[in-house]
């Protein structure tokens, strides 16, 4: 849990507290959350991040990455995970944003780290959760015509033919409809 | 006119496409797509175990194979909150600083050659040459070479390593003066780096750009000093930093690196034989790390964890746990989220490479159509790693 000399996770958790009294800043605890990690709702991740990069005593200047986490079958299933760094402090905080299924939006940050824009393309991409205010909020890995979010679990892993077969003769031309492959088999654990 | 380069273009390192809106000779805006060399890792890594991903992160910056392992074995060991013996943890420094050279070595030689000087390229790939025979005797592999493992490394350095190392920086300086007395006052060598390209460091630190990249540009930032990992503290070594932020000054920092890579392998060196030629190089708690394999054969306990590890896997705690390393290219990290299987719930890697291409835009906008060449070269790049 060690944030980092210098910068201590109950001092960060305090200064959001004075700025943001309304807003809960839920701590994640468990056996093994080895980074401080904070929960935000999703309506005010741009304004906590913005706090947090001009903030003097905290100066997040730089993000290091926007991940998306699928939890299936936990309900709110998804999370957005950012982890910022303090480069002054030489500390590191993550953020967490929990999003239901049904309701897949959040602002961008690209307006605070403009480094996010590529970050934010790639969770798109992933599992479909959508920034709003992005720039460019197109696919970025998979091809512009994929259909389906790879890294959701309920996304098979195998059983896809593949993707270009013009010049191999006898063989045929893939379905589009995905549809028709039968995932392959996982057991889900509750997380 | 619109002018399309790549994805198949040399001097793109790889299959890098980059859609270049010019107006003559100067670029009005500049698109990269990526993504031709995608594979999913990511994906396979929540259907292997830990220790299955290993071999995955080889083909990310094949380039530098053991920094990739030591990333995603960091941040393995610091989920299962266990670490490395110290000797294993000085094998592992000595070998990613020894993949800090080869790789800054291949990056100076190929980023020479796109600007036009081809000397470089065998002085620099005959060092390269050698690091990966150091390898192939290591691990037996040549560049995927899978050597770290989750509490330490597979087995434990071969007789003679020491030395073979020990004579390889011994020469090096000698050699990085030669890339230098070739490069570093040749009039078109500055003529073509010299103010190309350049980035601020306000820049680099909103466009998120580590290692050299940020360092050029001026900001004092390595994690080996600042958040150090194996024991990076105990070594006695310089971070090199630009002012410009121009193609020279990463050119500059780059080459520095070398020198100090050769520095810190030199000491680890020592380390190594003070604790000894042969010695410890795995953690000796079987529930996370196999038994060494002389005990398997005569043990009946060391059989059976060895059994259940390499049958299971291991089972790290519900969790999750990100750290990154400073590797040849900057900041590279693995995020894990654990749920008590031996395979991963979500494995994310935070490439240096990938966040770093986003700063093209920056660099090349406004300037000539020639530079982009530069400016993709003095990103050092590498697509297996952006596309993973």
């Amino acid at each position: 849990m060690a944030a980092a000399p210098g910068l201590h996770p109950d001092a960060v958790e305090q200064k959001l507290h004075e700025r943001f009294p309304d807003v809960t800043f839920r701590r994640q605890t468990g056996e093994a959350v080895r980074d401080h990690t904070l929960y935000v709702p999703a309506a005010r991740i741009a304004e906590v991040c913005t706090f947090l990069r001009d903030d003097p005593g905290l100066a997040f200047t730089m993000l290091s990455f926007v991940a998306g986490v699928d939890l299936l079958p936990r309900e709110p299933r998804f999370e957005v995970v950012y982890s910022l760094l303090s480069i002054p402090h030489a500390a590191r905080v993550t953020l967490k944003v929990e999003l239901h299924e049904n309701g897949l939006h959040l602002p961008t940050v690209t307006g605070v780290w403009p480094t996010a824009n590529w970050h934010e393309r790639e969770t798109y991409d992933f599992y479909g959760i959508v920034f709003d205010g992005h720039p460019d909020l197109t696919r970025i890995l998979l091809p512009d015509d994929w259909e389906g979010w790879p890294l959701r679990k309920d996304s098979p892993l195998g059983y896809q033919e593949v993707a270009f077969t013009h010049n191999t003769p006898g063989r045929k031309v893939p379905s589009p409809d995905l549809t028709t492959l039968k995932p392959k088999k996982v057991r889900y654990r509750a997380h | 006119m619109t002018l399309n380069m790549g994805p198949q273009h040399p001097s793109t390192h790889g299959v890098l496409r980059v859609v270049l809106e010019l107006d003559g000779e100067t670029v009005v805006s500049a698109k990269p797509i990526i993504g031709y060399l995608h594979t999913g890792m990511e994906k396979q890594a929540e259907y292997k175990t830990y220790t299955q991903s290993i071999p995955q992160t080889d083909r990310m910056d094949y380039l530098a194979p053991m920094s990739n392992n030591l990333a995603l074995c960091l941040a393995a060991e610091k989920l299962c909150g266990i670490r490395a013996p110290e000797r294993a943890q000085a094998i592992r420094v000595l070998l990613t600083e020894l993949t800090r050279i080869s790789a800054h070595c291949v990056w100076l030689g190929t980023h020479a050659l796109d600007i036009g000087a081809m000397t470089v390229f065998f002085y620099c790939f005959r060092e390269r040459e050698k690091v990966l025979s150091i390898y192939d005797q290591v691990c037996g592999a040549r560049m995927t070479a899978s050597y770290f493992r989750v509490g330490g490394l597979s087995s434990d350095i071969p007789a003679g390593l020491l030395d073979r190392c020990q004579k390889f920086v011994d020469e090096m300086p000698a050699h990085t003066d030669e890339y230098e007395t070739l490069l570093s006052k040749n009039p078109i060598w500055l003529a073509r780096t010299r103010g190309v390209a350049p980035l601020s460091a306000k820049d680099a630190v909103a466009l998120g750009a580590t290692g050299p990249t940020l360092r050029g540009s001026g900001v004092k930032w390595d994690l080996r000093k600042s958040q150090p990992y194996c024991d990076y503290e105990t070594y006695d070594f310089d971070v090199p930093v630009g002012s410009a932020g121009d193609a020279y000054d990463r050119y500059m920092v780059r080459v520095q690196e070398i020198r100090q890579a050769t520095r810190i392998a030199k000491q680890a060196i020592e380390k190594i034989r003070r604790m000894g030629e042969k010695g410890e190089y795995r953690l000796r708690d079987f529930k996370y790390v196999v038994p060494p394999k002389e005990e398997v054969k005569t043990s009946m306990e060391a059989l059976i964890h060895h059994f259940k590890i390499v049958a299971h896997g291991f089972f790290p705690p519900v969790g999750e746990a990100y750290h990154a390393i400073e590797a040849p290219k900057g900041e590279l990290g693995f995020y894990f989220v654990s749920d008590g299987t031996p395979r991963p719930w979500r494995m994310k890697v935070r490439s240096p490479s990938f966040v770093n291409l986003q700063c093209l835009p920056t660099m090349i906008e406004g300037r000539l159509v020639a530079d982009v060449i530069t400016a993709i070269g003095s990103l050092d790049i590498v697509l297996g790693e952006i596309d993973r």
